[in-house]
């Protein structure tokens, strides 16, 4: 197990710069966007690796409210932050993207808006997290967890109606993609994905060793 | 520290005693009784104090006079906006309402008390938000004049549905809201916790308040958002109930 971590990281490394060589260099230019568009390759991965990250949280947070398993815990607390980063790094990459192609740099279409709310709601579980005391923090933070998945679908449900009743201009619009942007587009996925996981095992890891340090550190006082 | 460790175990030395005698206790009749009697207590605490309704309706009241600064509108103009307007003022004085519904129960030992005892959470946790929910809409009831004054708000169609929109509406921030500020009297800066982990959860009953208040002052219909609130306060309702024991007992 302490091996893999190092050949993972190579091998994700490698898939990295790889895919950086293939999004910025081998994937065909976009016709009407030019080079701008290969941001693309960055704010979909981001976006979908975000998602299921908390996906995972959401799952672990249920799990936890079921089983009280302090590694559900550490997994759900690892997904929500590994994820907001994610996340984030495709709302910033989205207006940037959108300020040279449609001149604007945000607007409250859909998949923006749903995007900011979902990010949100984990913002505040990690709010909750930092400020809870201790003992109560694990139960706390995935009953919130449970209440934000259960509130996505009403987000969405929302926003769509909101939309349709008042249109606005969709960014990052539909329409069929070249196979080779497709490609390159799935390679990306796959390289953040593998540098997703080890960010994740790391972390785990990390968190797993302070557990243990503050349990010895509580320990200690309790004995004198 | 002692005291908490000893009621804890009690808690659950007696928790254990209420599942054997379970059957007893979650009797609707008891349950409906003790939510009456905690309700009974906390309004008329409310009513000889007023410190809840007195600091609500003059926050409520200073918001709306700041955001007449901002615009100095026609009736059709505060049509289009007064929806978010009323709903922003009368979402920060549901904060400030919910900010001291368990602060009573802290300060006198009455959570402890409560979780020692046999009685379901959930009858504390109905009875909260019964209780929040008659506040904020006792609130309501006394701004709403004022905003068709300040705003010259008039509604172009049939106004009766905004009962449904603000009693749906109410309903739904109250009961996160009670479920968040159990949650976070647990927490560092209990104050702004609740601000907080409300918000973004609020954010689809928000937009279905806001955009049902501007649809009906305009004379449109508003069945989408009156549905869409009501499937929300259900699950929300439902999730916190089966969640609040677990919160008041994380310890």
């Amino acid at each position: 197990m302490k091996r893999a971590f190092p050949i993972l990281g190579i091998l994700t490394a490698v898939l990295l710069v790889y895919a950086l060589y293939m999004a910025l260099v081998g994937a065909p230019t976009e016709q009407t966007m030019g080079s701008v568009q290969r941001i693309f390759y960055y704010h979909v991965p981001s976006a979908l690796i975000g998602f299921t990250l908390f996906f995972i949280n959401f799952g672990a947070s249920i799990y936890y409210l079921i089983k009280r398993c302090a590694t559900a815990d550490i997994v759900a607390l690892v997904c929500a932050e590994v994820g907001i980063v994610f996340l984030t790094v495709n709302l910033v990459t989205g207006p940037i993207w959108a300020r040279p192609v449609w001149g604007i740099w945000w607007t409250w279409d859909m998949r923006l808006t749903s995007t900011l709310v979902l990010w949100l709601i984990y913002v505040s579980y990690l709010f909750l997290r930092r400020f809870s005391s201790s003992g109560q923090t694990p139960l706390l933070a995935a009953a919130l967890s449970v209440l934000g998945a259960l509130c996505v679908p009403f987000v969405y449900f929302s926003i769509w109606f909101f939309r349709t009743q008042h249109p606005q201009p969709v960014m990052g619009g539909g329409g069929s993609i070249d196979p080779r942007m497709m490609h390159v587009l799935l390679l990306n996925w796959l390289a953040f994905s593998c540098f997703a996981f080890l960010v994740c095992w790391s972390r785990y890891r990390l968190e797993k060793v302070q557990r243990e340090v503050d349990e010895a550190h509580a320990l200690r006082s309790l004995n004198g | 520290m002692n005291q908490t460790l000893d009621s804890s175990r009690l808690a659950t030395g007696s928790q254990a005693n209420a599942q054997q005698t379970g059957a007893n206790l979650g009797h609707p009749q008891i349950v409906r009784g003790i939510t009456r009697a905690t309700l009974r207590k906390d309004l008329r605490l409310e009513w000889r104090s007023k410190d809840a309704i007195n600091s609500m309706l003059f926050f409520s009241l200073l918001v709306v006079v700041v955001f007449s600064f901002s615009f100095d509108p026609s009736a059709e103009e505060s049509r289009q906006i007064a929806g978010g307007l009323v709903w922003v003022a009368f979402l920060f004085a549901a904060v400030v309402a919910l900010n001291q519904t368990w602060a009573r129960e802290l300060r006198n030992q009455v959570l402890d008390a409560y979780r020692v005892s046999p009685a379901p959470p959930n009858s504390l946790f109905m009875a909260k938000v019964l209780g929040n929910f008659i506040f904020v809409a006792v609130l309501e009831t006394l701004m709403t004049p004022l905003f068709i004054m300040f705003y010259r708000l008039r509604a172009l169609g049939p106004a009766w549905p905004l009962l449904l929109v603000a009693a749906f509406g109410t309903w739904a921030l109250v009961v996160n809201g009670t479920f968040f500020a159990a949650m976070s009297i647990r927490t560092r800066s209990r104050e702004i916790m609740l601000p907080l982990l409300l918000f973004p959860i609020s954010i689809p009953a928000l937009l279905a308040m806001v955009q049902a208040t501007t649809s009906i002052l305009n004379g449109e219909g508003a069945r989408f958002w009156i549905v869409l609130l009501v499937t929300y306060d259900l699950v929300f309702t439902t999730t916190c109930l089966l969640l609040f024991e677990t919160v008041l007992n994380a310890e």
